[in-house]
């Protein structure tokens, strides 16, 4: 750039060291300026990393549980007898309690397991047995291998969520509980099992964390989708053919084409406001209801979806329409026919796109109520899976994140796993139908 | 579930036309094509679209049109001591609908007998037993007058559902028997059936405007609401934000102020965060980079974007929030109180932007023309020098533009700042203290059983007529000054 405007006109020739300093400086000034490009790339890239890690170290264990397993024989003298007493349930613990003992007396460490210390690790197994043994008398006098879910407290203890120095004594779990557990697991009857009930379950409510599901929400989710993909995909399609193709050059095109540029830059919970008051309130469809969520997503989605379709109808070379014109097809014969199939593979990527954000969409959920539900469980049938109330993952993940309990918290990072992982399957089904069908012209 | 049978019907008799219409143009003309206008599938098509889309349309018209009328009808046949004994009419009506809703599922399961259901005189106590055998839920005692408003509810509900699929499928058949009777060889069928096409098209495309008139208006119409309970000055001056929980107004304070100041507070933050790392992350990407990083590090950092909000809000409620206490709380500095705040808020914010702001200014930053740059390097100029001096400021006006966009996206974000912001409505300079935001508090106003006719229900849409009347104006400079500038280049 220029030089110093108060150094002579020789300036550059009599004084080397001038010069050479100068440059010095403005090499390292390019030096920083890289350096400051490196730095923001870096900084992006690192808040990925540590976005990344702290779903997955969150979010991993609440695909496992813990669960005791052990062989476990009652004759049916001791069914008889303990039947006969007046706390049957305490009966059946006595019994499972003398029995792990007899399995842990080849171990080295000597420990008492208490009632009370069993039922704060494993929960009611007096009742979990007796149930077992009325239904099964055919089972009496034989080793039936039960395995019994530890309570989530303890599940975070073997996953080094909770350790020894971090935690309190209470009536949840004690200090010395932890020794029982330590022999448990070093006798080999402890372990982590991956927990199926967090992908197929329901939410159980505020009391139970352990046995909540995320699968009655993801169901939710589909038939939202199932909503969005059948409104959106031909009304999008349909309006970017009117806008790429047929439309005239007017006023009431440029009003379709301010709207919709103006809609996708709309907030979200602007879309809520508009499902709440029209859907809702002036309609009278059902709250919470998949059908709703679904309609709200649509018109959410519809810019995008039109914006990506315009793109793929517009990259289709006007040469083709002209050639089906040529040999005798309507305007509309050449779209349809010829330039529809070929921006096909385009206003699908697209659409998955659109599909995808709508899937992880949250705050218009929010209004049309799909948070102070609790989804206890699966829809009927597949008509009612549209009316009735449900939640969908992004509100059921946001309604675990509300409970401010630590296990629900890991279960809301949990559900985050699934939804970006419903997520990736989508983008990558995107980039693989771009890259398959892309056609240069 | 009528309604879907209605429609299924409407739909075989379409398909059914088509192979009439067919059928019909062809033997016309004993088998040869030649002698028909266009082609036959287009007479199918035209019958096939005269017996479908009107009868669609009279069913999604009725069906919007008829619980509307059942509605009105009914609230205004309600005695007026009936609404006094309830709160409202609204309340009144939505428990006329569930009793209604009750006595249908009742009468499915034969705990109540169909006479007795419409028994304008039936026993209350009778129909609430039959009720609670059933297992519907009440939240209030059936009266009178809620049971004959249920009991005319149904049966308006039944007969217009019974004359409305009459309706339908007279309609459809019409226009059935009207296609086959147009098909003849000289009718100009592809003509007919392409204007038909048109038509559909534009009706997709103005679902954009009615997108935007169905949010202006249901805006405007409760905002209007709230202003003739709540004085408009009070909410656009009130310095103090205060909404009673009883739902019954009268002692709330709903001033706008304290979460207009933590939004935009939260989003300058954000945009701190956002705007420097994305500028030179585009600029490096766009002027030093090689293929390789480039087709590396874009897709990585556009991740970002495509992250549900939902998981940036965990991740600032679970992860950030807690870390910034760790520094700033009282073990630390001691100037910050709780994990949610305005900083935790606003750098999850900032993250979630990095890649709106790049591949944006990346862009931007593309479409200055090579010959720039070239006139640059002749003079001696390092390439530091030439993106300072020549490539910013060509492409200032479209990265203004870029950062504008930014922050109406900031400003409208609802999830990070519902979980990490926090929940008190203050005006404060301490970045570390829980604010919250216009989203925040019309999610949490709108969410939860609120009876939608009270203040602190309604104020939520005045917030959200705020939030759009801002988001659209950002947006549309925004749109303007891009706009613009590409043009100088193109």
């Amino acid at each position: 750039m220029s030089t110093s405007t108060n150094a002579p006109a020789t300036g550059i020739r009599a004084n080397p060291d001038a010069t050479r300093r100068r440059t010095i400086a403005r090499n390292n000034a390019e030096k920083r300026f890289r350096a400051y490009g490196i730095g923001a790339i870096v900084i992006g890239l690192f808040f990925l990393a540590v976005l990344g890690y702290s779903i997955f170290s969150s979010g991993i264990p609440a695909f496992s549980k813990t669960v005791v397993e052990i062989d476990f024989t009652l004759s049916e003298e001791q069914y008889e007898a303990a039947e006969g007493q007046l706390f049957k349930t305490k009966a059946y613990s006595q019994y499972f309690i003398q029995s792990l003992q007899q399995r842990m007396a080849g171990s080295a460490e000597n420990v008492e397991f208490t009632e009370e210390a069993t039922e704060r690790l494993l929960g009611k197994v007096g009742s979990t047995l007796r149930e077992f043994y009325r239904e099964n008398t055919d089972q009496l006098g034989q080793p039936v291998k039960f395995s019994l879910a530890a309570s989530s407290r303890v599940n975070g203890y073997i996953n080094g969520r909770i350790t020894r120095d971090s935690m309190t004594d209470s009536r949840f779990l004690m200090r010395s509980d932890l020794d029982l557990v330590d022999v448990l697991r070093g006798n080999g009857i402890i372990q982590n099992v991956f927990d199926w009930n967090f992908i197929t379950g329901a939410d159980t409510g505020v009391d139970n964390p352990g046995a909540a599901g995320i699968g009655a929400s993801v169901i939710g989710s589909f038939f939202m989708m199932l909503v969005v993909l059948v409104l959106s995909l031909p009304i999008g399609v349909a309006a970017s053919i009117y806008l790429e193709e047929f439309a005239p050059q007017n006023r009431f095109t440029d009003l379709i084409e301010v709207n919709i540029s103006n809609l996708a830059a709309v907030p979200s919970i602007v879309f809520g406001i508009l499902g709440l008051s029209v859907f809702i309130q002036f309609m009278h469809l059902p709250q919470s209801a998949p059908l709703v969520g679904g309609l709200v997503l649509t018109l959410m989605t519809l810019p995008t979806i039109i914006i990506s379709t315009r793109a793929s109808l517009k990259s289709v070379p006007p040469s083709i329409r002209e050639a089906a014109l040529g040999v005798g097809a309507s305007k509309t014969q050449a779209v349809f026919h010829h330039v529809l199939p070929l921006a096909m593979p385009g206003i699908l990527t697209g659409t998955i796109i659109g599909l995808a954000q709508a899937l992880g969409e949250t705050a218009p959920l929010l209004l049309i109520g799909m948070v102070g539900f609790v989804a206890t469980g699966y829809p009927e049938s597949f008509m009612s899976g549209f009316v009735e109330p449900n939640s969908a993952m992004p509100a059921q993940i946001y309604t675990w994140a509300a409970r401010a309990d630590y296990s629900f918290y890991e279960k809301a990072w949990g559900g985050i796993i699934v939804l970006l992982c419903f997520l990736a399957v989508m983008n990558i089904a995107a980039i693989i139908l771009r890259k398959r069908f892309e056609r240069r012209w | 579930m009528l309604v879907l049978w209605a429609l299924l019907f409407i739909l075989a008799l379409s398909a059914t036309g088509f192979f009439l219409g067919r059928q019909r143009a062809l033997s016309l003309v004993n088998g040869d094509q030649r002698n028909l206008h266009s082609m036959p599938k287009y007479y199918g098509s035209n019958v096939a679209l005269k017996a479908l889309v009107p009868a669609a349309l009279l069913l999604v018209v009725w069906s919007i049109a008829q619980p509307l009328y059942v509605n009105y009808s009914i609230s205004s046949s309600i005695p007026e001591s009936a609404v006094s004994e309830t709160s409202s009419l609204g309340l009144l009506m939505a428990e006329v609908r569930r009793v209604a809703d009750g006595l249908d599922s009742t009468v499915a399961q034969g705990t109540i007998s169909d006479e007795l259901a419409r028994d304008p005189n039936a026993d209350l106590n009778s129909i609430t037993e039959g009720f609670k055998s059933a297992g519907q839920i009440l939240t209030s005692e059936i009266t009178r007058p809620m049971l004959q408003a249920a009991q005319s509810y149904r049966s308006m509900r039944r007969d217009g559902r019974f004359y409305m699929i009459i309706a339908v499928v007279a309609l459809s058949l019409l226009g059935l028997i009207w296609g086959i009777r147009e098909t003849q060889p000289r009718f100009r069928a592809r003509n007919v059936v392409e204007n038909g096409l048109k038509v559909l098209l534009i009706s997709a495309a103005s679902i954009a405007i009615l997108t935007t008139i169905g949010i202006v208006l249901s805006l405007i119409f409760n905002t209007y609401e709230f202003f003739t309970l709540y004085p408009a000055s009070d909410f656009f001056f009130g310095t103090s934000w205060a909404p009673s929980f009883s739902g019954r107004g009268g002692s709330s304070d709903l001033g706008i102020l304290p979460l207009l100041w933590g939004t935009l507070y939260i989003s300058l933050v954000a945009l701190v965060v956002a705007v420097p790392i994305g500028l030179f992350a585009a600029i490096y990407l766009s002027e030093y980079a090689g293929p390789q990083l480039r087709a590396m590090a874009k897709p990585m950092l556009e991740v970002l974007a495509g992250i549900p909000t939902i998981v940036y809000g965990l991740f600032a409620l679970l992860t950030v929030g807690p870390l910034l206490l760790a520094v700033f709380g009282d073990e630390g500095v001691g100037i910050m109180q709780a994990g949610t705040a305005v900083m935790t808020a606003g750098l999850v914010m900032g993250i979630m932007l990095i890649p709106f702001v790049s591949s944006l200014s990346d862009d931007i930053i593309n479409a200055v023309p090579q010959s720039m740059r070239d006139g640059s390097y002749a003079l001696g100029a390092t390439q530091s020098e030439t993106i300072k001096k020549v490539v910013l400021p060509a492409a200032l006006p479209g990265i203004v533009g870029a950062i504008l966009l930014a922050a109406s996206r900031a400003i409208g974000e609802t999830m990070i700042v519902v979980l990490g912001a926090g929940a008190a409505a203050r005006m404060s300079l301490n970045p570390f203290e829980a604010m919250t935001t216009v989203t925040a508090k019309i999610v949490s106003q709108l969410t939860g059983d609120a009876d939608f006719s009270s203040p602190e229900a309604l104020v939520a849409f005045a917030l959200g007529m705020t939030l759009f009347v801002i988001t659209l104006g950002l947006n549309i400079i925004a749109l303007y000054i891009v706009r613009k500038y590409r043009e100088q280049y193109e």
